[in-house]
């Protein structure tokens, strides 16, 4: 797609009507609750978008309070930047030729029928339908996607679940169950998202070009994309190339064992596998390629909430002993370094702790953890120049009694209601802590307690999450993820690009 | 595709900083022993030519000669192992090199990216080891670096049983000057160097195989 700026006959200026539309029409709307034109008018309206709302249905029937009409050409023009089409394939054509005339210039297609049925007439609808859209100047997403999700908006305009809370992350994906699945995720942490669209065929629009719109998306400070196919390799690392210099991306590829190992007549083609050749492409183009979809939303909830360190030196902080030693296991594991504390550093603990303290690192502070000292030893640690990231571990363990004593026959006899509140304020304290020394340092400090997900209203991870972070549900996790900012900030230095 | 033969390989390579041991291309077995005297022992004497592919498979490989004598032997029986579909031949004498580290490297055309290239941890084991870093090309100094960074076995390029530590800057170079090579010579196909062995810490192309389109 051609053009840029922010008016209403650019690339921009369509993108916004996508995410950002003064109106939305659902054409097909439907009475039939288990239809897609029942759900996603049912979506709009159920998470609050302000926008008006309109609606088709072929009965001109009112849906869901909103009085459809049967004709396109009787609805108001200038007033509608989107329409969510769930009306038959064979009926689409009509349908944006007369949106355009209302001045609608972006269409998301959940319509199925067209090149995913493998068939002739499915792709020549679908290569019809692009020639269209070109024509009248409209974006074309999709077809056969899920739908398109923006918070700044409250725009939900999907045929599924769940409507995510507002963040930073932008997402797209080849497959729209994807799309729910990092919603899923976005609710599980708190750790929310900009805008979500299911690239559905990605006829028109591709996954490049809602990543390269991300990237100057004010809303977006991380870009997560799920794709399967990639067609023209090297055209799309290309792009990709490019918009990884502005934004970080996140990348998970499905099929990524598909292709395998080809005859070839050299050593070197021989090794030359799919995935081998993907995998150096993204590090050469600096996509941060995950392997697993959790993993996926861990790294980009880190990249949107953390700021990148400069150096790959770690000190880890535990309350207690188990935890340092196997995160200092999956440490060695990675390109990051598990330091040797400084002596400087050492001392000034020393100050802070009784004496049994581990005296290295991992800091195990061994039960010397107080409202005063986890802040100070967490601020020592990060603010030192030897330091470029702290993992916090050990939170919420009183927070955790503290439910059992407020669930327990004994509640709030014997003074168990005095000792609950101060567990539960003493372990939102550390969490605050952790929060507010990284801001100040400017430096990654990532708290990880499996409690995150066995326990989300535990006082810990509960104030991680209301402190705008990701509470990572393991260590191992907390290290996946640092290791990818690292690795994110490395590539930045070493092209000479400002490190964001 | 067409295949050049080793002596070809190595000059056109060679042409884009590849590093290889000095060798000399001779026709006879007397010319092969005098090419020895200069380079000292012991050597290796290899048969050459465009036809000849599997060399270590047919036995046209000998190894570890250590006289002017059993040169002179070597080259003899090779000369007499031609068969008449060989096409052209020669005697290729190069010094013998020890290496306890093998690397291998190379340039391959992937149907979906395009023009690649490859740095790995080399030996008869490669394939199963399949320890590989690729780039698509052309690539920059950094990427060079960085590939060199991806492979896992990061403790052989270290200071390794006596021997000093890979030089890095000049393993980076090898891929520099394979991916100049593709760039500029829009007609090559592939290129192996297997092995790049590490001798004194810095790699040497002891074999080479380009295809040409």
């Amino acid at each position: 797609m051609a053009g840029s700026g922010g008016g209403a006959g650019t690339d921009t200026g369509r993108f916004r009507a996508l995410f950002e539309p003064r109106g939305v029409l659902v054409a097909g709307a439907s009475t039939h609750p288990g239809k897609f034109g029942f759900v996603s008018l049912h979506n709009i309206l159920a998470c609050g978008y302000e926008g008006k709302v309109f609606a088709t249905n072929r009965d001109g029937a009112e849906v869901l309070g909103v009085r459809s009409v049967a004709e396109v050409d009787d609805l108001p023009a200038g007033e509608i930047d989107l329409v969510f089409v769930c009306t038959p394939a064979s009926t689409n054509a009509d349908l944006l030729r007369a949106c355009a005339k209302k001045g609608i210039t972006a269409a998301f297609i959940a319509s199925a029928g067209y090149g995913e049925t493998q068939t002739d007439e499915g792709r020549q609808a679908e290569a019809e339908l692009v020639a269209l859209a070109d024509e009248l100047g409209m974006l074309l997403a999709g077809p056969n996607g899920q739908g398109v999700v923006s918070p700044p908006a409250k725009l939900c305009a999907q045929i599924v679940a769940p409507y995510p809370p507002r963040g930073h992350i932008g997402i797209t994906s080849q497959s729209g169950n994807f799309v729910s699945s990092f919603e899923n995720y976005a609710q599980l942490t708190g750790v929310g998202i900009s805008r979500a669209v299911s690239a559905g065929n990605a006829a028109a629009v591709t996954v490049p070009d809602y990543l390269d719109y991300y990237a100057d998306d004010p809303e977006t400070r991380v870009a997560l994309a799920y794709v399967e196919s990639v067609g023209d390799g090297r055209a799309f690392v290309e792009r990709l190339r490019g918009i990884a210099a502005r934004l970080p991306i996140v990348l998970v590829k499905g099929g990524a064992s598909a292709g395998g190992q080809r005859a070839a007549a050299s050593h070197t083609g021989a090794l030359a596998s799919d995935d081998r050749v993907f995998d150096g492409a993204c590090r050469q183009a600096g996509v941060s390629r995950a392997d697993t979809i959790e993993q996926a939303y861990d790294i980009a909830a880190t990249l949107a909430t953390q700021p990148l360190p400069r150096g790959n030196r770690v000190v880890v902080v535990s309350t207690a002993g188990g935890w340092g030693v196997v995160t200092a296991d999956a440490l060695a594991r990675t390109s990051l370094d598990l330091i040797g504390l400084p002596d400087g550093l050492r001392l000034a603990i020393d100050a802070e702790l009784p004496p049994r303290w581990s005296r290295n690192n991992p800091i195990d502070m061994a039960g010397g953890e107080t409202r005063d000292t986890v802040p100070r030893v967490l601020q020592l640690a990060a603010s030192h120049p030897d330091v470029d990231a702290v993992i916090f571990l050990g939170m919420g363990i009183q927070a955790n009694q503290a439910k059992l004593m407020r669930e327990g026959p004994f509640w709030p006899e014997h003074g168990l209601e005095r000792i609950v509140a101060y567990h539960e304020r003493q372990d939102a304290r550390f969490a605050e802590a952790a929060a507010s020394v990284s801001e100040a340092t400017d430096k990654p400090i990532l708290s990880a307690t499996e409690l995150a997900i066995t326990s989300p209203a535990n006082a810990a991870p509960a104030a991680v999450r209301a402190s705008g972070r990701l509470c990572y549900a393991s260590a191992n996790r907390a290290v996946t993820a640092l290791d990818h900012l690292w690795r994110r900030s490395r590539w930045l230095q070493r092209r000479g690009l400002p490190i964001r | 595709m067409p295949t050049l033969s080793e002596a070809a390989s190595k000059q056109l390579l060679a042409g884009f900083g590849v590093p290889f041991p000095p060798e000399h291309v001779v026709g006879s077995p007397d010319d092969a022993a005098a090419a020895a005297d200069t380079l000292g022992y012991p050597v290796v004497v290899k048969l050459g030519g465009e036809g000849i592919a599997h060399k270590t498979e047919r036995g046209l490989v000998r190894l570890g000669l250590g006289s002017a004598e059993q040169v002179r032997d070597a080259a003899g029986a090779l000369l007499a192992a031609v068969t008449p579909d060989d096409g052209d031949v020669h005697l290729l004498v190069a010094p013998m090199l020890r290496a306890t580290r093998e690397l291998i490297a190379g340039l391959h055309n992937d149907p979906q990216f395009g023009m690649t290239v490859m740095l790995g941890v080399g030996g008869i084991l490669a394939e199963a080891v399949a320890d590989v870093a690729f780039r698509l090309l052309p690539i920059e100094r950094v990427d060079a670096e960085e590939m060199i960074d991806d492979l896992a076995l990061q403790a052989l390029l270290g200071e390794f049983r006596g021997e000093p530590a890979v030089d890095r800057t000049a393993v980076a170079d090898v891929l520099l000057g394979l991916s100049r090579a593709a760039t500029e010579r829009s007609d090559l196909a592939s290129a192996d160097l297997n092995p790049l062995l590490v001798v004194d810490g810095r790699p040497v192309a002891v074999d080479a195989l380009v295809e040409l389109r």
